[in-house]
């Protein structure tokens, strides 16, 4: 894997990065923030990317549920079928990945076809 | 997403055009809409709607949800002035992902090792500033202290819409710079989108502390509309 810069700027940097991955003949996915309810740490229209060795780049939660997203992206990956995560303090997922500000979101994950 | 939309729309933000990427979430069938096609599209008003707040989010239309991702270009902004102030804010709009030029036609001031990484140009606003296309996603700041050169900057940043037009200086020296912007032929609704006193009003001092001011005042005009008025 190429080294990867600490630190990407904005949106438009991960959806290039994602683009770049896909031509060096990665396969890729691109998880989105598509909903937020209550105090979420990255808004709606956040990027993360995915490559299927799980290596990704950018973030959807500040942490919280970026290794949840991952593993969803690898199977978005595999399948070829996007799909939509809801992460929040109410459901059952939460306590394996949940967002301790209290907030919920919603993450549609595609796959770069 | 295919390959082609993905491209398409990293074109878009590259030439700093603005467009939309409509999802529809159940099937997730994609298209890409640019500025030009909007008003076009089915989901034209409500793209515009977003576009405006330049925000994404999901719209619900004849029962099908659809996620609007709105890619606007970054926020840029032009620092009239290689003054202190500048130089204290150049490593700070960087951090805020803002792109920073300073232009100022005195040469002592407006020298590379002063600002090692930032473009800085040596010239009058009147010449430089076509150059870098003011629009409305750029920040207009201006920081000498001297009508030559700040007025016509502030004119042109009003001229062209930029979202955020600040003048350094009293309350007085803007009095001041008001009455030529009349004599100008401003009106009054121009004129009172200028922000001055420059910056949020958190009692800063220092070059650097009013480098802190005027750029939260900025990242305050970009994601909350309408802007702030002054209360003079």
């Amino acid at each position: 894997m190429a080294e990867e810069p600490a630190m990407a700027a904005s949106e438009d940097d991960i959806l290039s990065r994602a683009e770049a991955w896909s031509r060096e003949g990665r396969k890729v996915a691109i998880a989105t923030v598509i909903e937020t309810w209550g105090s979420a740490p990255r808004p709606v229209g956040s990027h993360l990317i995915i490559d299927e060795e799980g290596n990704f780049l950018g973030s959807v939660s500040g942490g919280c549920v970026e290794g949840a997203v991952v593993t969803d992206a690898l199977d978005v990956i595999a399948t070829g079928q996007p799909r939509t995560l809801a992460f929040g303090v109410a459901d059952e997922t939460a306590w394996q990945a949940g967002l301790s500000c209290g907030g919920q979101i919603r993450i549609y994950v595609e796959p770069v076809t | 997403m295919k390959l082609s939309v993905l491209a398409a729309l990293n074109a878009e933000r590259a030439a700093r055009r603005s467009a939309v990427l409509v999802t529809e979430l159940a099937s997730g069938r994609q298209r890409l809409v640019k500025a030009a096609e909007i008003e076009a599209d089915p989901l034209g008003q409500a793209i515009g709607a977003q576009m405006a707040q330049r925000k994404s989010g999901i719209v619900s239309e004849g029962g099908r949800d659809y996620f609007l991702s709105v890619a606007v270009p970054p926020v840029k902004a032009v620092a009239i002035g290689a003054v202190h102030i500048s130089q204290a804010l150049a490593p700070m709009a960087k951090l805020a992902g803002i792109d920073l030029t300073v232009v100022d036609p005195r040469t002592a001031f407006a020298s590379k090792a002063r600002f090692p990484d930032v473009t800085v140009i040596a010239e009058w606003p009147d010449l430089a500033l076509p150059r870098l296309k003011l629009d409305a996603h750029t920040a207009l700041i201006a920081l000498t202290h001297d009508p030559k050169i700040d007025d016509p900057a502030i004119a042109a940043g009003l001229k062209a819409g930029c979202f955020y037009v600040g003048a350094l200086g009293s309350r007085k020296t803007h009095g001041k710079r008001v009455e030529r912007l009349r004599d100008a032929g401003f009106g009054e609704a121009e004129i009172g989108r200028i922000r001055a006193p420059i910056g949020l009003d958190i009692g800063a001092v220092s070059p650097p502390e009013i480098a802190v001011s005027i750029l939260a005042e900025i990242i305050e005009a970009q994601h909350r509309k309408p802007p702030r008025r002054e209360t003079t």
